[in-house]
């Protein structure tokens, strides 16, 4: 089987693997990078949330060979100013408990505040429930990216 | 219990090794011993000084605080670390916090007695006294090398944000700390009288936030080893099973896959990654021999439990003679309470390295005394072998706290079973193993909040007075079995928030009836309180509404004689605007709850669409936990606790067919979500008080005030929980 070659936050990447394994698996035991979570692995709880060209996806549900030749982002790539401003927006806030869902939390924000920058309490909900936080950070969560989105008006 | 080896020579042999070059200023915890030298390491320019087992202070003044209590979110590398940082009179920047090892001399919780664990929201309780006296006395002694060092009298130094002054001269910590490991450590340093305190109640910011907010946090599951291994154990499929026939010949064709061994709690897949092992796992065969496994339903065994209901049970507390009250009204409820899953983020999972001499283990490590004594005997080895790195947790909410160290036995069963000779000629011994639990083995891996069925009966006078009240509770206990059992007393965690209530009843009977089932059982956010304070809190207002009161006035006169629960209710309910008018189509509800130490109460807000679908918009909490360490982490302890009572009452429920459970991820054990979480505001009672739990106390009351709410709105009482199988939301 050749190597399947993708884009790894922002470097060429060919991976030697079985095609149906998931994305999560490849980047986090092949590629060695362990921001993204394994929550659930059945894209019922977003802590592996990655972007794949751009859009949110959960990794552990995307075989990697289905994906050959796109850009995946995961939390150690992600850089912009909109990456920034929910990063900042988390630390101001303290939004973090166990922290395990956050990268995942992050990643939606991200692709969301992307696509919306203005988002409404609505739009932050449809956005982010894919993603699951069993310390129910959700009140935070919500502030945070309110936050974010004041900071990207500036 | 580890064994006496553990004492001093193993402290010792922690402080040289933390003691190391470039560390600096470390002292024994036991600083009753006066004159002992700060440091048997020679002090030298450069140094660091550790004046204690807790705080460490670098040539460069970092202040390094060793936590001893598992970070899983609750927030103790902020708030045991601000501890510590106002008896020293420290900059908040200048302050890390870090694991400490496990040890259970040095590092026990008291509240434990001489084990080293995380659990009953006891972290903050008792470290209190013991880190203000390890900051104070690390103040001390840097204040008494600035004395020497500039030969002015130590009443005439002052120390504030991390600088240490007199006069003309000032210094950073830093700079004193090779000074400081010289000096004998002082015994009974004065501690900071609370209304000084410049740190302790001020918003800090989290320890933890940038390395979560950045995907650096190191988990478990993210830990990495040469040339590990990584392992999926296949569970039986009923609880009490065992493994009676495997044919591992598919599970060790699969690429990847090392090896396939029996261990006493399944059969483990071993392969070079979890995809091939979980694969592996797939292929794998085995039968069960099912005879002495729990072969009930659920609805089984709540009928069964419903059927003790009628009989008395083992006296709990009993005031007055409730059978002797005439009553002019006799009001009867049963409730009944599934089985739930903890489902921390981050599954079960841990790392470990095992040798001839030694084991080492990485893992979210709730319970590292019990976790060393289970690992040893697994291993066979002493307790003072294994050594454990805590990492963070990604959440556990009991579930890593276990008296039969579960996952760990685990691991460590498999590397053991691994270094047979017999396996592959002994070559994959000493290989680290890393034991990942599937989401779908969490969810069915059992140690459950048990299954509970509450009577509960009560008499009203003519004028509406509560005259008596009989509370009869059935289920399986928790510590039955354990070292923590109290043997020939009712086990306290069934029936806490039951057998002591806030409200004055002349006549009042509780007792309990102990169940058994193969189904293992555990503590889970709050333990006993999850079901007791749901019974009493929905009850007591079922009962206002019989006696024809407002709810809240109520349980005022019932909590006459309790200033502190009273004070709660009162902030709760002022602060939600008991009373006033709320938009059509909502109401609220209200319940009050002491847990941990702590009094919690909350007030729900519900609301009701065309299609009869409720929604819990708002709730208002008010929290007395004695002095509020870090008031934004508890906050946020309440915020997380509102989140996570609330998706359990509405939809939480491990069921059984058969004694298979039916759940198996996320999309069958439903769990909160975002656009289901209500607005939260939280109001601390200001006190005076050492530091009683946070991390728990917020769950207890959150159900029944929803519950209250909803009958308020619909008049239906909710008996049987979740509360989707009653109403829709
Ligand atoms: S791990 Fe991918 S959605 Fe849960
Ligand atoms: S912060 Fe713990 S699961 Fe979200």
């Amino acid at each position: 089987m050749p190597p399947i070659k993708l884009t790894l936050n922002g470097k060429p990447w060919s991976v030697d693997a079985d095609p149906d394994m998931p994305l999560l698996w490849a980047v986090r035991e092949i590629a060695g990078k362990t921001g993204s979570k394994f929550g659930c692995g059945a894209a019922q709880c977003g802590a592996c949330t990655m972007h794949v060209d751009g859009q949110p996806v959960r990794s552990c549900s995307t075989p990697i060979g289905s994906i050959a030749g796109s850009k995946v982002t995961t939390i150690e790539g992600l850089e912009g100013k909109v990456a920034k401003a929910v990063q900042d927006a988390w630390v101001k806030l303290d939004v973090v408990q166990c922290g395990y869902c956050q990268s995942g939390q992050i990643m939606s924000a991200v692709a969301l505040l992307t696509d919306t920058p203005k988002p409404t309490d609505q739009d932050i909900d449809s956005a982010m429930s894919g993603n699951l936080c069993r310390c129910s950070t959700y009140v935070r969560i919500r502030a945070a990216i309110h936050e974010a989105a004041k900071a990207l008006e500036i | 219990m580890p064994d006496g080896h553990m004492t001093e020579t193993n402290r010792r042999r922690f402080l040289q090794v933390t003691g190391g070059a470039g560390v600096g200023l470390m002292v024994g915890f036991t600083w009753t011993a006066t004159g002992r030298r700060a440091l048997a390491a020679p002090a030298e320019a450069g140094k660091a000084f550790e004046p204690n087992a807790f705080v460490k202070v670098a040539p460069d003044s970092t202040v390094t605080v060793l936590i001893k209590h598992l970070e899983m979110g609750q927030g103790v590398y902020t708030g045991l670390t601000a501890i510590v940082a106002e008896e020293m009179d420290a900059d908040w920047a200048q302050m890390k916090a870090e694991a400490a090892p496990a040890n259970a001399k040095l590092y026990n919780n008291s509240a434990f007695g001489p084990i080293q664990g995380t659990g009953g929201s006891t972290s903050t309780y008792n470290s209190w006294t013991q880190l203000r006296q390890a900051g104070a006395t690390a103040r001390a002694l840097l204040v008494a090398a600035a004395a020497q060092t500039w030969g002015v009298p130590a009443s005439e130094i002052t120390v504030s944000k991390g600088v240490v002054s007199s006069g003309k001269h000032s210094a950073k910590f830093g700079e004193l700390a090779a000074k400081a490991a010289t000096l004998p450590v002082p015994a009974d340093v004065p501690l900071k009288d609370p209304k000084d305190f410049t740190l302790i109640g001020t918003h800090l910011p989290r320890k933890d936030s940038v390395e979560k907010s950045t995907g650096k946090a190191v988990f478990a599951i993210d830990v990495a080893q040469p040339n590990m291994l990584v392992a999926v154990v296949r569970r039986p499929p009923k609880f009490g099973a065992k493994a009676q026939t495997v044919d591992a010949k598919a599970a060790k064709a699969v690429k990847g896959v090392v090896e396939v061994v029996e261990i006493p709690r399944g059969v483990a897949v071993v392969a070079t990654s979890y995809w091939a092992a979980h694969q592996g796992r797939e292929a794998l065969k085995v039968t069960w021999d099912e005879s002495a496994a729990e072969k009930r339903g659920t609805d089984a065994i709540i009928k069964d439990y419903k059927a003790l209901l009628s009989t008395p049970g083992e006296q709990v507390t009993k005031e007055g003679d409730v059978d002797a009250v005439k009553a002019a009204k006799v009001v009867k409820a049963e409730f009944s309470f599934p089985y739930l899953a903890h489902a921390p983020m981050e599954p079960l999972t841990c790392v470990v390295k095992l040798g001839k001499d030694g084991c080492e283990i990485w893992a979210g490590d709730q319970f590292q005394t019990v976790d060393q004594m289970n690992a040893a005997q697994a291993a066979g080895l002493k307790p003072e072998q294994i050594t454990i790195n805590t990492v963070y947790a990604g959440g556990s909410f009991g579930r890593r706290a276990n008296l039969e160290s579960d996952y760990i036995v685990e691991g460590v069963t498999i590397a053991k079973a691994l270094s047979d000779a017999k396996v592959q000629g002994g070559k994959l011994a000493g290989s680290p193993v890393k034991l990942i639990w599937s989401r779908e083995d969490d969810i069915r891996g059992g140690r459950y909040r048990p299954i509970y069925v509450h009577g509960m009966e009560a008499k009203l006078g003519a004028d509406g007075a509560l005259l008596a009240w009989k509370h009869r509770i059935v289920g399986q206990s928790i510590m039955a079995g354990s070292m923590f059992e109290q043997k020939g007393k009712p086990d306290n965690t069934s029936v806490e928030g039951a057998a002591e209530i806030p409200y004055d009843i002349p006549n009042r009977l509780v007792d309990l009836h102990t169940t058994t089932s193969p189904v293992p059982v555990l503590w889970w956010r709050s333990v006993g309180s999850t079901h007791t304070s749901f019974a009493v809190e929905s009850f007591i207002d079922e009962l206002a509404v019989e006696a024809k009161q407002d709810p809240v006035a109520f349980r005022r006169t019932l909590m006459e004689k309790h200033p502190r629960h009273l004070a709660v209710l009162n902030l709760a309910v002022e602060k939600a605007g008991w009373g006033k008018p709320l938009p059509k189509g909502w109401a609220r509800g209200v319940a009050v709850a002491e847990s941990f130490r702590s009094v919690v109460a909350h007030v729900a807000e519900v609301s009701q669409d065309d299609k009869g679908r409720l929604k819990v918009e708002r709730v208002v909490c008010a929290v007395d936990c004695g002095i509020a360490v870090t008031p934004d982490v508890v906050k946020a302890q309440m915020e997380g606790g509102i989140g996570y009572g609330l998706g359990a009452v509405l939809f939480g429920a491990i069921t059984m067919t058969d004694g298979t459970v039916d759940q198996s991820n996320f999309d069958t054990y439903r769990c909160l979500r975002i656009d289901e979480m209500p607005k939260v505001e939280v109001h601390i009672v200001p006190s005076a008080n050492p530091p009683t739990g946070v991390g728990e106390p917020g769950v207890p009351p959150l159900g029944p005030a929803v519950a209250n709410a909803i009958a308020a709105l619909t008049g239906k009482r909710i008996r049987d929980l979740p509360f989707t199988g009653t109403v829709s939301v």
